[in-house]
C-alpha cells in the first residue's frame, strides 16, 4: 500500500476523550470516560460483554453524540453537535464494527464505497471505477480467492469471515490514520485471525493509531501497547504492555468479570 | 462452467425479467381472446392515456417503498394539486405558474410527511393516513366539493406539451413519463441518493454507520414522491381538462399493486423501476383486456387478483436462491452432456 512512505501529521494525541458520559434513556452506558490513544499507539479495549466498549467508540466514530464531555481528534476539540460519521471518515478515522457494518441485501462494490461514493458531477456514481477498486482490494489486499463471490455479490451469501474481511479492506483502502477494530476476528478461523493480527502489526509499523477492542487476551496482548480495561461503564484499568503478562492481564479482568465468561484463551 | 454461470446471471440480472414476461403473455392472451381489438393499435394508445398519472406516482413510491417506507397520501396530493393548478389557471390565466404551484403543493406535502416521519418518528403509515385525509379535507373545503371545468387549458401550449398526440397518435404523457422513468431508474441505481435509499430500507442501522444522513434522506425522498405525485395530478387534470375534488382517490389500490407485483420488496432495500414500469401497464391494460374479451365486466376483479397473485409468486420464485441452483445445475448438466458428446 506504500503507506509507510506517507508523512504523518504531527500531533501528541490520534483521539482523547474527557468526562464523556452517554446515557440511553436511563441505561449509562459510559461514565465519566477519560481515554485516548496517543499518536502511533495501539490501544486495548477490553471488558466484559456490555461493558461499553462499542459505545465508546461510536462517539469517537460520530455514530452517536456522547450524553455529554468533550472529545478531541488530532490535538482539536471537536464540535459535538456538528460532528459525523462523514466528519470522522474527514479525520482518517475508519472502523470495523462487530456487527451492523455490511447491508445483506446490496451488492458488494455499494457496501463498499457506500458515504463516500467515487461520483462524477451531480453525484452519480462512477459504478465501473467503484467496481474495479473494490475487486483489486478484494484480490490483492486481502486474498479473496474466488469462490464464486465477486464484487456483484450480494452480502448476504458471503460468510462471517469473508464479511470481516470486507470491513477489514474497507478500512485498509481508505488509508486511515485511526483504524478501530471492534471484535474483528470473532467470526474467523485461526490462519485469518493471523491476517488481522498482522495487519494491526502492520497499522503500527506505518506510524498510524489503532483501537481494538477482542475479548481474546492473548491477541489484545501480542498486538497492544496499552490495556484500557472497561467495567460498567466506568474505566477501571490503563495498563502498559510492559508492566503486565498475559497471566496477570487475564487474571485482572477476570476479578472483573464477576464470575461471568469471556476470558477462555488464558 | 463460468460462461454457463454467466449466462444464467445473465439472465437473473436483467431488471424486470418476470414481470415483463407477464406482460407479454398478458397481451398474447388478449391478442387471442378478442383479436379485433387488440391487434389495432387504438388501445394500445389509450393505455399510453391513461396509465401515466398512475405510473408518475408509482414511480416514486417504489423509491418509497425501497426505503422500507409507505406513502398512502398521494391520492390527496392528486387532488391537492389538481386544485392548486386549477384554481391558479382559472384565477391569473398563468398555466406555467398553475403548474410551479402545483408541484409545489406536492412538494410542501411531501416535505410535511418527511418532518413527521424521518424527525418526529411518526411511523410512515399513520402519518401519510393521516395527511390523506387532512388534505383531501382541505380540497374538498377549498373546492367546496365541486369540480371545476378547465376546457380553455385545451388552447394552451401546456396542454399540447403535456398530454397532446405526437404525430396524432402517441400521447405525449407517455413519453414524459418514460422519460421520468428513465430519471427514476438513474436515481435509484446509480446515484448516491438512490443508494442512501437502499441501504436506509435494508438496514437503518448499517445506514447510520456508513454515514448516511438518515433524516435528510427520508425528508428529500417523500419531498420527492409529493412531487411526482403532483405532477400526476396534473397530468391527469390537463387530459380531463377538468378538476374534481375527489380525483385520484381510486388510485391508491392500482399504484400500490403495480409496485409490489413489479417486484420491488416491502421488506425494503431492493426495488425496480423496470417492474413498477411494467406492473402499472399491466394493472393499466387489465380491465379494457378483460372487457374487451366478452367475458364480462364483472370478471375484471378477479382476473386482476389472479394476474396479481401470479406476477408475485413469479417474482418471488425467480429470486428465490433454491430455484436460481436448480436453474445453475440444469446448465450445468446440460454442459457437461456437451462436454461428453465431444
Ligand atoms: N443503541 C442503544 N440503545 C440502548 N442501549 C444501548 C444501545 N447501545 C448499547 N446499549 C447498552 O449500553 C451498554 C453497553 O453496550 P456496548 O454495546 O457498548 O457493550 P460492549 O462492551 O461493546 O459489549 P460486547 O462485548 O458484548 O460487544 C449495554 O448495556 C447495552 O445494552
Ligand atoms: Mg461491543
Amino acid at each position: 500500500m506504500g503507506e509507510s512512505n506517507t508523512v504523518r501529521e504531527k500531533y501528541v494525541y490520534s483521539v482523547r476523550m474527557v468526562n464523556v458520559d452517554k446515557y440511553f434513556g436511563n441505561v449509562q452506558a459510559l461514565s465519566k470516560v477519560n481515554f485516548e490513544v496517543r499518536n502511533n499507539e495501539i490501544v486495548g479495549l477490553i471488558g466484559d460483554n456490555g461493558a461499553g466498549k462499542s459505545t465508546l467508540i461510536k462517539t469517537i466514530t460520530g455514530v452517536f453524540p456522547p450524553t455529554s464531555g468533550e472529545l478531541y481528534i488530532r490535538d482539536e476539540q471537536i464540535t459535538l453537535s456538528h460532528y459525523s460519521v462523514k466528519q470522522a471518515h474527514n479525520w482518517k478515522i475508519e472502523t470495523v464494527y462487530q456487527d451492523k457494518s455490511l447491508a445483506d441485501k446490496q451488492d458488494l462494490w455499494r457496501n463498499f464505497f457506500v458515504g463516500r461514493q467515487i461520483t462524477g458531477p451531480l453525484g452519480f456514481i462512477k459504478v465501473k471505477e467503484e467496481k474495479r477498486i473494490a475487486n483489486d482490494v478484494l484480490l490483492n489486499m486481502i486474498g479473496f480467492r474466488g469462490a464464486g463471490i465477486s464484487v456483484d455479490s450480494k452480502v448476504a451469501v458471503l460468510s462471517g469471515g469473508e464479511r470481516q474481511g470486507v470491513c477489514i479492506g474497507r478500512a485498509m483502502h481508505f488509508d486511515a490514520d485511526l483504524i478501530i477494530l471492534d471484535e474483528p476476528t470473532v467470526a474467523l478461523s485461526l490462519k485469518e485471525v493471523r491476517k488481522v493480527l498482522n495487519f494491526v502489526h502492520k497499522i503500527k509499523d506505518s506510524g498510524r493509531s489503532c483501537i481494538y477492542i477482542s475479548h481474546n487476551m492473548a491477541d489484545v496482548h501480542e498486538i497492544a501497547d496499552r490495556f484500557v480495561v472497561l467495567d460498567r461503564g466506568t474505566i477501571v484499568g490503563n495498563i502498559k504492555k510492559d508492566d503486565i503478562s498475559l497471566k496477570d492481564l487475564s487474571t485482572f479482568l477476570l476479578d472483573y468479570a464477576h464470575g461471568l465468561k469471556e476470558t477462555k484463551n488464558s | 462452467m463460468r460462461v454457463y454461470e454467466e449466462k444464467r446471471s445473465l439472465l437473473v440480472r436483467i431488471e424486470g425479467l418476470p414481470i415483463i414476461g407477464v406482460y407479454c403473455l398478458l397481451i398474447l392472451v388478449f391478442i387471442f381472446t378478442s383479436p379485433r381489438v387488440f391487434t389495432g393499435y387504438r388501445i394500445y394508445m389509450s393505455f399510453l392515456q391513461t396509465v401515466p398519472p398512475q405510473l408518475v406516482i408509482a414511480l416514486g413510491l417504489t423509491l418509497v417503498i425501497t426505503a422500507g417506507e409507505i406513502d398512502l397520501s398521494f391520492p390527496a396530493v392528486v387532488a391537492f394539486s389538481g386544485f392548486l393548478f386549477s384554481y391558479v389557471y382559472r384565477t391569473f390565466g398563468t398555466p406555467w405558474f398553475a403548474l410551479a404551484a402545483a408541484l409545489a403543493g406536492g412538494a410542501l406535502i411531501g416535505y410535511a410527511n418527511g418532518i413527521l416521519i424521518a424527525r418526529l418518528g411518526v411511523p410512515s403509515i399513520m402519518a401519510t393516513l393521516a395527511a390523506q385525509f387532512f388534505w383531501n379535507g382541505l380540497t374538498t373545503l377549498l373546492s367546496q366539493g365541486l369540480s371545476w371545468n378547465i376546457v380553455t387549458i385545451r388552447g394552451q401550449l401546456i396542454h399540447s406539451l403535456f398530454v397532446g398526440r405526437i404525430g396524432g397518435v402517441v400521447p405525449a404523457q407517455a413519453v414524459w413519463t418514460l422519460g421520468i422513468a428513465v430519471l427514476v431508474w438513474f436515481i435509484l441505481n446509480r446515484h448516491q441518493f438512490g443508494e442512501s435509499i437502499m441501504f436506509i430500507g435494508d438496514n437503518v442501522q448499517v445506514a447510520q454507520v456508513v454515514g448516511i444522513n438518515v433524516v435528510k434522506t427520508k425528508i428529500s425522498l417523500f419531498t420527492f414522491h409529493g412531487v411526482l405525485s403532483a405532477l400526476g395530478g396534473v397530468l391527469l387534470t390537463l387530459e380531463m381538462a377538468n378538476f374534481w375534488s375527489t380525483q385520484g382517490s381510486g388510485f391508491l389500490l392500482p399504484v400500490m399493486a403495480a409496485v409490489f407485483i413489479g417486484g420491488t420488496s416491502i421488506a425494503g432495500g431492493y426495488g425496480t423501476i423496470v417492474g413498477t414500469f411494467f406492473g402499472m401497464y399491466i394493472i393499466g391494460s387489465l380491465e379494457a383486456g378483460v372487457v374487451a374479451s366478452g367475458i364480462g365486466g364483472y370478471w375484471v376483479r378477479l382476473v386482476s387478483g389472479l394476474v396479481m397473485a401470479f406476477s408475485i409468486i413469479l417474482n418471488i420464485s425467480f429470486k428465490n436462491k433454491s430455484i436460481g441452483e436448480k436453474w445453475n445445475k440444469m446448465l450445468r448438466s446440460q454442459a457437461e452432456k456437451k462436454r461428453n458428446k465431444a
